[in-house]
C-alpha cells in the first residue's frame, strides 16, 4: 500500500504529499536529526575556500547554424515576424528580421511555419531528487527528520539518469530546471539549477556559475509532518516561530563569521548565512496571500529577500503587495482543489498578477507537465483574456524563459534571444502556445541535443537502456 | 447583487427544462463525436431533452428559438472516460473525500452511486469546461475489487447519477498485488476464489465463504460473472494484460474493459484478438513504475492503427477535480501526428475517443456521445476548436438543459479583478 499510495500522490499532483511516505518508515529513526554532524572543521573568513561540488559542465560542440523564415519570441516579450536567429560557438550571434545577414558556409535551417523562443526553464522541478521510477529506493527529496535543514544539498540526491530529464527536453523544451528539495521542511535545504543534459554525475549537469537558492515552504506541509510526530511546528504560528528563532542563529553565526575570529563551520547556518548575505535566493513554496504577506515581513525582520514565491495559488490576491515587493510569483495554470491551501486557486491568478505588474513565471513541480510548460502558460493566457486581460504571446513565453532565468540569477547567462547569452533555444514545429506544437529541434549552448527528425539526437537514460521501448519517441 | 443566491437561483433557473422548448443551433462547425468530419454550417436542433437532428440541410422548425453559433464549434459534451468526479471536494481533508470505502469492510458491493454529491465545486468548475458526463469510479482500498461505479452527469440538478452500478472495477498489476498479498500471483487466485466464491452463494451452497466476500459483494460479482455488469480492470504493464486475457478465457462471459493501459500498444494484437476495449491514459510517457516501461504517449494511436477500441481516461491523474484537462490531453495525441515516429491520432479521432467512443466502450452510446437524432442532448457551443488551449465553452447543453456557467472560482476572479480593496473590504465585494 504504501508504494501504490506514493505513486498515486505522484501521479495526482503532490509533492506535498509524497513527505507522508518516507515518514512512515523514519518514524522510528531519531527524532532528532544529526543536527551536529556537520558543524566541524574550523574557519576564518578571510580563507577562501574554493566551492565544494563545482560544475564540471561542458558546453558540447555544435556548429554555427542560422534559422530563418522564423517567427521568434525572444523571451523578453519581443516578437519579429519572419526572423533570423545565428547562432555561432555556443552563444547567440544575431537575432533580427529578414534583412539580417547571415555568414556563407554555415548551417541554414528554414523556419517556415515554425516558432524560435529560448530554451524553456522549469523553476520548480524534482527531476534527479524524486526520478523515476518512483520507488521508494529513489524518494530522496525531502530531508523530513527536523524542520530546519539547511545543510542539505538537492545535487547530492539528484539521479542524473533520470528518465525524466529526457521527457522534459524532447517534449517540454527545457534546457535549465531548478530541482528544489521538498516541502515537508520549513527550511528545505539548498536547490541546485542544472542545464538539461545528461551527464555521469550531477556535477556535469550543474549550471555553471548559477547562484544558490534555498527552499522554504509555508503553511499545512511543515505543521502535519512535525505536528504528526508531535514535536514543534504542528501550527502555522509554529512555523513562523521556528523560522524567527532560526534565522536570529543564522544572524548570530554571521556575525561570528564576519569578527574576523576563529569559529566552527556549521553547514546549515553557512546556507542561512550566504541567503543573509544575499548569494543565495530564497525560493519559498507558499500557497495561502495571508502567509505570504507573514513572510514578506519575516524576511524584512531578518533583511533577505525572497526570490520567488512557488505554488502560490493565492499571489492574485495581493498581486500588488508582489508587485511592491519584487517578488515573482511561481505558480500552475489551474491545479486546485487537492488540499486546504489550494482550495482558492483560479486559472487567472497569472493574468491578474501581469496585469498588476507582478513578476509571472509558470512552473511544474511535476514531472508530466514539466513537458508542457508552454501549454499550460496558454491556458494562462486564454484564461486572462476571458477576463479582458490581453497579454501578448511574446509576453507569455516571458512567463517560461526570461522570467525564471532572473528569479533564478542567470539571466544574464539565459533566458533570451540576445546576443552573447548562451544559445539555449528551441526552435518548435509550430505556435508553442497551440497545444499542436512540439519541440522540432532544441539547442543547449549551441549544441543540437534534441533533433524530433534524428532519432540519434534523443538521450537515453541509463535505466532506459536494454529496456522495452528503449529510444522511442515517448 | 448580480450573483446573488447564486446557487439556489441556478438551481431554480436550469433544473428543469422549458417544456417543450425546440432549440436550434444554427450555423456552426459541428462535430458529431463519431469520428467523421466537422460539418461547417451544420445545425443541430434539441426538443424534449433530446437531439432531434444534426447536420447539414437539417430543417430548422418554424417555432424554435434559434442560437447562431456562426464561427464556433458545436459539439457533443465531453464523456470523461475515467473519473473520481463528484467523490471528493478537498482530497487532503479527509471528511469530504469519498473515493474510498475500502475500510467498511466490503469490497465488491460498494456503491459509489449516493456518494457522488453535484454540489461539490469540481461538478461546476468541469461544466464550464464542456464536460458533461463521467465515469466515476470507487478507489479501492482493501480487495482487488474496489466496487461499483457510475456514469453521472455534470448538470447543475440534485440528480447526478445517469446509470448506478454501471460497472464494477478492479486493480490489477502493481496496485493489485499489493492488494492480494504482495504478489500478483496472488491477485489471480483472489480473482478466481472471489469469482468462484460469488456462484457458490448463488447456488446457496454451504462452503459458501465469507473470509473473501460478503454477501452483499457476491451478488455485484454475479452481475460481473454474467456479464450484465462490465469488469474495468485498472492494468498498465504488458505482461499483466496477457495474463488477464489468458484469465478471461476462463471466464468467457466477464466484460472486460482496460483501464490506463500505458504499455497496450506492445499488445495490441492480442487485445484485438480478445476484443477487450480501453481507456488509456493518454500522456503517460515516463516509466513511474517497473510495469509502465514502455510507456509512450504514442499508446493510443499505436492501439487504434491495431485495431483496438480506445477510449482516453484519467485514472489517478487528477480525475476527481480536472476533467477540463480531457479536452487538452486529445489535442495533445492530435500534435503527435506532426511528430517524426510518433503515432497520434486524426482531429476527428481524437474528438471520438472523449465523446462516442468512450459512451460506447460503456455500453451507454445509444444514449450519449454523440450528436444524433434520439441521443440525449449533452452538447456545448465552444467559441473555438474544443481541443485548442485558447477555445472555452460558451454555451453548455445537457440533457437539453441549458446549464449556469459560474463556479467558484469565477467568483474569485471577479472579487480580485482588482486585487487593492474599495471602499469596504473584499467580503463586502460580490
Amino acid at each position: 500500500m504504501q508504494k501504490k499510495r506514493q505513486h498515486k500522490h505522484m501521479k495526482s499532483n503532490l509533492r506535498w504529499s509524497i513527505v507522508a511516505a518516507p515518514l512512515a518508515l523514519m518514524a522510528c529513526s531519531n527524532a532528532e536529526g544529526p543536527k551536529t554532524a556537520s558543524a566541524t572543521p574550523v574557519a576564518k573568513p578571510a580563507e577562501k575556500v574554493p566551492a565544494p561540488f563545482p560544475s564540471t559542465y561542458k558546453a558540447y560542440p555544435g556548429v554555427a547554424t542560422a534559422i530563418r523564415n522564423v517567427t521568434v519570441y525572444d523571451g523578453e516579450g519581443g516578437k519579429i515576424d519572419n526572423g533570423v536567429v545565428f547562432i555561432t560557438a555556443g552563444k547567440i550571434s544575431s537575432v533580427g528580421g529578414p534583412e539580417t545577414a547571415i555568414p556563407a558556409g554555415v548551417m541554414v535551417i528554414d523556419g517556415t511555419g515554425k516558432f524560435v523562443t529560448p530554451g524553456i526553464i522549469d523553476i520548480h522541478s524534482h527531476l534527479g531528487d524524486y526520478p523515476t521510477p518512483s520507488v521508494e529506493a529513489h524518494s530522496d527529496g525531502n530531508e523530513a527528520t527536523s524542520p530546519t535543514t539547511p545543510e542539505v544539498w538537492a545535487e547530492h540526491s539528484v539521479w542524473p539518469q533520470d528518465p525524466g530529464f529526457s521527457r522534459a527536453l524532447a517534449n517540454g523544451g527545457v534546457t535549465a530546471l531548478q530541482i528544489l528539495p521538498g516541502s515537508a521542511n520549513l527550511m528545505g535545504g539548498r536547490s541546485v539549477v542544472l542545464k538539461n543534459v545528461y551527464a555521469r554525475t550531477v556535477q556535469g549537469m550543474k549550471f555553471p556559475d548559477a547562484p544558490y537558492g534555498m527552499k522554504m515552504a509555508c503553511g499545512e506541509n511543515p505543521k502535519r509532518v512535525y505536528g504528526a510526530k508531535g514535536r514543534m511546528p504542528s501550527t502555522r504560528m509554529g512555523n513562523i516561530a521556528v523560522n524567527r528563532q532560526t534565522w536570529i542563529k543564522a544572524q548570530d553565526y554571521k556575525k561570528k563569521r564576519d569578527s574576523g575570529k576563529e569559529y566552527t563551520r556549521d553547514l546549515g547556518m553557512e546556507t542561512l548565512a550566504g541567503v543573509l548575505d544575499g548569494d543565495i535566493s530564497i525560493q519559498n513554496h507558499c500557497y495561502r496571500a495571508d502567509e505570504m504577506a507573514l513572510v514578506l515581513d519575516m524576511a524584512k525582520e531578518f533583511g533577505y529577500k525572497v526570490s520567488t514565491f512557488h505554488h502560490a495559488v493565492e499571489s492574485y490576491k495581493i498581486a500588488d503587495l508582489l508587485r511592491d515587493n519584487g517578488v515573482c510569483s511561481a505558480v500552475w495554470a489551474d491545479w486546485w482543489g487537492f488540499k486546504m491551501e489550494a482550495y482558492d486557486a483560479i486559472p487567472e491568478n497569472a493574468a491578474i498578477l501581469q496585469n498588476t505588474g507582478a513578476c509571472v513565471i509558470i512552473h511544474s513541480d511535476d514531472e508530466n507537465q514539466i513537458q508542457r510548460l508552454n501549454q499550460e502558460a496558454a491556458k494562462a493566457q486564454a484564461d486572462g483574456r476571458r477576463m479582458g486581460i490581453n497579454i501578448s504571446d511574446a509576453e507569455v513565453i516571458k512567463w517560461l524563459t526570461y522570467n525564471p532565468a532572473k528569479a533564478l540569477g542567470i539571466s544574464d547567462k539565459t533566458g533570451s534571444l540576445k546576443p552573447g547569452k548562451m544559445a539555449d533555444l528551441v526552435l518548435w514545429n509550430g505556435n508553442p502556445l497551440s497545444v499542436y506544437a512540439r519541440p522540432y529541434k532544441v539547442w543547449i549552448d549551441g549544441a543540437l541535443m534534441f533533433d524530433a527528425s534524428n532519432p540519434k539526437i534523443r538521450p537515453v537514460s541509463d535505466f532506459e537502456l536494454g529496456q522495452p521501448g528503449e529510444g522511442d519517441v515517448k | 447583487m448580480r450573483h446573488f443566491l447564486f446557487a439556489a437561483a441556478a438551481l431554480a433557473a436550469f433544473a428543469t427544462p422549458a417544456v417543450a422548448e425546440t432549440i436550434a443551433i444554427t450555423g456552426g462547425r459541428v462535430v458529431v463525436g463519431d469520428g467523421t468530419a466537422p460539418i461547417d454550417g451544420g445545425t443541430v436542433i434539441i426538443r424534449d431533452g433530446n437531439v432531434i437532428a444534426a447536420g447539414a440541410s437539417v430543417a430548422v422548425p418554424a417555432d424554435a428559438r434559434r442560437i447562431d453559433a456562426k464561427g464556433k464549434w458545436v459539439t457533443p459534451g465531453v464523456f470523461a472516460g475515467f473519473t473520481r468526479l463528484g467523490l471528493s471536494e478537498v482530497d487532503a481533508v479527509k471528511g469530504t473525500n469519498d473515493k474510498s470505502g475500502g475500510k467498511s469492510g466490503f469490497s465488491a458491493a460498494i456503491d459509489v452511486a449516493p456518494a457522488i454529491d453535484p454540489f461539490r465545486s469540481p461538478f461546476a468548475v468541469n461544466r464550464a469546461a464542456g464536460v458533461t458526463r463521467a465515469v466515476v469510479a470507487p478507489e479501492a482500498a482493501e480487495s482487488i475489487f474496489a466496487g461499483q461505479g457510475a456514469i453521472a452527469d455534470l448538470g447543475a440538478d440534485s440528480n447526478p447519477v445517469t446509470r448506478a452500478r454501471a460497472f464494477q472495477f478492479a486493480e490489477f498489476g502493481e496496485d493489485g498485488s499489493a492488494l492480494s498479498g504482495g504478489s500478483r500471483a496472488g491477485t489471480h487466485l483472489h480473482f478466481r476464489a472471489m469469482l468462484r466464491e460469488a456462484q457458490d452463494y448463488a447456488a446457496g451452497r454451504g462452503n459458501f465463504d465469507d473470509e473473501l466476500l460478503k454477501a452483499e459483494d457476491a451478488k455485484a460479482l454475479l452481475n460481473v460473472l454474467r456479464g450484465e455488469t462490465r469488469l474495468l480492470i485498472h492494468v498498465e504493464g504488458a505482461n499483466d494484460m496477457l495474463r488477464l486475457i489468458e484469465l478471461k478465457r476462463d471466464f468467457p462471459s466477464v466484460k472486460m474493459v482496460f483501464v490506463g493501459a500505458s504499455e497496450g500498444w506492445r499488445i495490441a494484437p492480442q487485445l484485438v484478438e480478445a476484443r477487450i476495449p480501453v481507456i488509456a491514459s493518454a500522456l503517460n510517457d515516463l516509466p513511474a513504475t517497473f510495469e509502465m516501461l514502455g510507456a509512450t504517449q504514442s499508446n493510443i494511436g499505436r492501439m487504434k492503427d491495431a485495431g483496438v477500441q480506445v477510449a482516453i481516461g484519467m485514472i489517478n491523474d487528477r480525475d476527481s477535480h480536472q476533467l477540463r484537462y480531457t479536452t487538452q490531453y486529445a489535442g495533445n495525441i492530435v500534435s503527435l501526428q506532426f511528430v517524426p515516429g510518433a503515432t497520434g491520432l486524426t482531429w476527428d479521432e481524437a474528438f471520438a475517443a472523449i465523446s462516442s467512443v468512450p459512451a460506447d466502450i460503456m455500453g451507454v452510446g445509444d444514449r450519449f456521445g454523440s450528436l444524433k437524432a434520439g441521443k440525449a442532448a449533452d452538447v456545448v457551443i465552444w467559441d473555438g476548436d474544443p481541443l485548442e488551449l485558447s477555445s472555452a465553452a460558451t454555451t453548455v447543453f445537457i440533457d437539453g438543459v441549458e446549464q449556469p456557467l459560474t463556479n467558484r472560482q469565477n467568483r474569485l476572479r471577479d472579487r480580485y479583478a482588482r486585487p487593492t480593496e474599495g471602499d469596504l473590504p473584499k467580503a463586502y465585494d460580490r
